[in-house]
């Protein structure tokens, strides 16, 4: 064989009303096999009703490193509601 | 998961004893380890080495159960097994997957498996000679593989974490089924008990060997407890599983198979008689009985789907083809 079979991610939706979740990945040589895969591999109990696949060369990833630029919400607590005081009498806001 | 970008990025840390440090410092935070995290070379290989073999276990543990599913004695029990043989191919590709986020692809670990540099569960290598023993070994093979996963849902790295939690929801199932097959042998026919008697007879070493060496002899234990790859030593898992076990064969009026098993009030657990470690190590060394069989048998699907992989990965670069002609009219 002279090929890698691609890799894809595969995310299911466990009911309408939620997001898709990554679940695992497979492998499979187009998307036709690759969702099949993912029914066989990941819904054997009834996991969901909805099933993306999405070719893992497709994602771009941030990198862990640079994960302390992300919102830090320490540094920032006048995003948060309870930094505003607000009278009690006012009631519930 | 994301494992694309690492396969053939080189592996290798700065191992200086600062990162050394701030990494058991993570692990000691009870802080998952991500694939694109840094990681020392040894905790990397390790893994690869642990999730690799489990994942190859779970792949040529179908071949001995497979190999009763055309002789179930009833469709009920037919349509149970072949559930279970599927759950244990996926149980497989869930592992391969999560070894593959460390930067070693499916092909390679294939090939490590057939040219035998990749070991799998010492416990496939013994055959199935009765039906008894597709019972015995959803009752004891898979309640022992339970004992060792259910601490490896709380694994350091987190891809084998994740694969460990779904692969533990589904096995319960397959310990309960296979006791209800050992149960209604054991309440059949004098012929049928038998049967499970000799099963569990043959099945009762080998599954208490599938925790592996004494803690003293075992050489991988130390770092994978301090990297919390592990959390109970082979022989803390073994004690749990047969005080679990002992019980459960009491019940079905069985007897295990030695006869310095007794209860141990001062320890609160059972004392067992010694372990034969000469076949353990023949058979991990792959003079098992079934040993050439199974790995033959891996190697026939892997040569015999040779043609099915070329033609489907052919097919979708005609397609693509086909599409980017349409895209270009």
């Amino acid at each position: 064989m002279t090929g890698e079979v691609p890799l894809w991610e595969v995310f299911i939706r466990p009911r309408n009303g939620l997001s898709h979740k990554h679940v695992g990945s497979l492998h499979a040589t187009d998307e036709v096999m690759a969702l099949q895969a993912a029914r066989d591999v990941y819904t054997r109990r009834g996991e969901g009703n909805s099933i993306w696949v999405v070719p893992s060369a497709a994602i771009t990833a941030s990198d862990p490193d640079q994960a302390g630029e992300n919102f830090e919400p320490g540094e920032k607590i006048y995003r948060h509601p309870t930094f505003y005081d607000i009278p009690e009498q006012v009631g519930h806001m | 998961m994301y494992s694309q970008g690492l396969i053939g990025a080189d592996g290798r840390t700065e191992e200086t004893p600062e990162f050394l440090a701030a990494f058991q410092a993570r692990v000691d935070a009870e802080q998952k380890i991500e694939p694109n995290d840094d990681m020392p070379e040894g905790y990397r290989r390790t893994l690869v080495r642990q999730i690799g073999q489990h994942a190859h276990s779970e792949i040529v543990g179908m071949l001995p159960e497979g190999n009763w599913i055309t002789r179930a004695p009833s469709l009920r029990r037919k349509a149970a097994l072949l559930a279970k043989v599927q759950d244990e191919g996926g149980h497989g590709l869930y592992l391969y997957s999560a070894a593959e986020t460390l930067g070693v692809t499916r092909k390679q670990m294939t090939e490590e498996l057939l040219d035998g540099r990749a070991k799998y569960s010492s416990i496939f290598n013994y055959p199935t000679l009765s039906w008894a023993d597709i019972g015995t070994i959803g009752w004891l093979v898979d309640g022992a593989a339970i004992m060792n996963q259910i601490p490896l849902c709380r694994c350091s790295y987190g891809p084998y974490a994740r694969a460990m939690i779904r692969v533990c929801k589904e096995e319960s199932f397959h310990q309960r089924q296979g006791y209800e097959i050992v149960m209604t042998l054991a309440r059949g026919t004098p012929e049928q008990k038998a049967m499970a008697q000799d099963s569990l007879n043959r099945w009762w070493w080998p599954s208490i060997m599938m925790f592996g060496p004494h803690d003293a002899d075992s050489q991988h234990s130390d770092q994978s407890m301090a990297w919390k790859i592990k959390r109970f030593t082979n022989d803390e898992l073994r004690q749990k599983f047969i005080d679990a076990t002992v019980p459960q064969a009491e019940f079905l009026g069985l007897t295990i198979p030695d006869p310095e098993l007794k209860w141990n009030e001062e320890k609160g657990g059972y004392d067992h008689g010694p372990i034969d470690w000469d076949e353990f190590w023949r058979v991990v060394k792959g003079f098992g009985p079934c040993a050439r069989d199974r790995v033959a048998a891996r190697k026939k699907a892997w040569d015999d789907g040779e043609w099915v992989r070329e033609a489907a990965l052919a097919h979708a670069e005609k397609r693509r083809a086909r599409k980017l002609a349409v895209a270009a009219e």
